[in-house]
């Protein structure tokens, strides 16, 4: 237990903030993917061939590569696209991305391939008689997305969008490839200088078997709230 | 883009796709023996036993695949008396160590899967097969497996899609894998969109034979 101490001796401290950064990536990351499904859900249900192929290439491809190869392709290209456009405009110097910024990036676009997935399955299992009947009452189409239709969708894209959070949770462990400090970089490192990998990579499981566990009790609460009146 | 790149490379990045394969057919088949023990378990009546199977599920499906691997790797490792046994023979290559980790966390999932599809068959299927006077265990093996075996069919597709994306993470242990050639002549060339593009247009073909693969045997055993 020596080695769980706070301070400078243990590495207590250390993963306690390296938790801290994995919770972080991961609601960067679920955000940014909720940004992308509100682009790409549209699009995969409208009527326009040429947008439903973009919005069904994005959700193809994104789950058909492994993470792993997204994660490279963003820390390693990342920096030489945006060097590329930054040369267009005249500037020529080194350009760095926060390994932070490139992975939340990376794991929300993932993440969004699938929350579009989970949305776009939501929307279509709504009763077409909810749309036609707000039609009927003369209901803005605002008002018809935010009070109709969005608190059906929510119910019914809850569990599976708590899914789509576990496996957000569970890639942020990829980010250590790029040496963002969080759960598994911490592990490795403190494995690495105390030569006891076992203790520290079984520790690093306990540490997400407790963030996936007690995600999943809010995620209840949350169910239970949307559910009222079902 | 450097297209004469991207050419040389293919060749190198398919003969990886050879190790891909393998990787995933092993840790498939061991999965699948795994994934069915479980399931058994999972519907005993023992609470003891019961507990277990949900314990390990819940175990493997509750963290990264990545720590899995690491701990089975670089963990298992630091056990002596383990370094003096058979096992050591095994444990001491990565390409078992993947192998072994891969099976155990598609296994954990493969449980569930089957477990859901078992309990999902309409009871009135096994009661058709017993007023017909079918022994019990004609029953679970022409009536019961083959019908869990079809519901399944969807859910275990995706499954092998999600572990055939998993076996990147061999790349990690220093095996050659797509991902780990990928990275490989990324870091002598510095051209990683090309590569990577390439890598990940690989895979895409994969999942899409895997994908209707699973499409084709899903009709081909529907109920019609």
């Amino acid at each position: 237990m020596d080695l769980l101490t706070f301070g400078k001796t243990g590495w207590g401290d250390e993963l306690f903030y390296a938790t801290l950064m994995t919770v972080a990536v991961a609601v960067t990351a679920m955000l940014i993917g909720f940004l992308f499904s509100l682009i790409f859900t549209p699009l995969k249900l409208s009527n326009n061939k040429f947008l439903n192929f973009i919005g069904n290439t994005y959700t193809t491809v994104i789950r058909g590569v492994p993470e792993l190869l997204v994660i490279y392709l963003f820390f390693f290209g990342g920096s030489g696209a945006i060097m590329y456009v930054a040369s267009i405009f005249g500037y020529f110097e080194y350009i760095e991305i926060n390994a932070f910024i490139t992975g939340s990036v990376a794991i929300g676009i993932i993440s969004g391939a699938y929350s579009t997935e989970v949305f776009r399955g939501a929307i279509q299992s709504i009763d077409k008689g909810q749309f036609e009947a707000a039609k009927v009452l003369g209901v803005s189409k605002f008002v018809q997305f935010y009070k109709i239709i969005l608190p059906q969708m929510l119910r019914l894209a809850i569990p599976n969008l708590s899914n789509v959070w576990q496996i957000t949770l569970k890639d942020t462990s990829l980010i250590s490839v790029t040496g963002l400090v969080e759960i598994m970089r911490q592990s490795y490192i403190a494995a690495g200088s105390t030569r006891d990998p076992l203790f520290f990579y079984c520790f690093a499981a306990v540490l997400y078997l407790m963030l996936t566990f007690l995600s999943m009790k809010l995620i209840n609460r949350l169910e239970v709230k949307y559910s009222r009146g079902f | 883009m450097d297209f004469d790149l991207m050419i040389t490379s293919l060749p190198k990045l398919l003969s990886a796709a050879v190790i891909t394969l393998k990787l995933l057919s092993a840790s498939l088949i061991i999965g699948l023996f795994i994934g069915f023990l479980f399931a058994v378990l999972r519907l005993n009546k023992n609470p003891f036993i019961n507990k277990f199977a949900y314990g390990y599920s819940y175990l493997f499906r509750g963290t990264p695949l990545l720590v899995q691997i690491f701990i089975i790797y670089y963990g298992l490792g630091q056990i002596e008396w383990l370094r003096s046994t058979f096992l050591w023979v095994i444990l001491k290559e990565p390409y078992w160590c993947a192998i072994i980790a891969f099976a155990l966390n598609t296994g954990a999932y493969t449980s569930e899967i089957l477990r859901s599809a078992f309990q999902t068959i309409k009871p009135g299927i096994i009661e058709a097969g017993k007023s017909l006077g079918i022994s019990n265990k004609i029953i679970l093996y022409k009536i019961q497996i083959p019908v869990a075996i079809r519901q399944s069919l969807p859910a275990y597709g995706n499954e092998i899609i999600l572990m055939m994306k998993g076996t990147s993470l061999a790349s990690t242990v220093t095996l050659m894998d797509i991902t780990g050639v990928a990275k490989h002549i990324v870091s002598t060339t510095y051209k990683p969109l090309e590569v990577f593009l390439l890598a990940g247009g690989i895979y895409l073909f994969m999942t899409f034979i895997i994908h209707n693969l699973i499409k084709y045997l899903e009709k081909k055993y529907s109920f019609q």
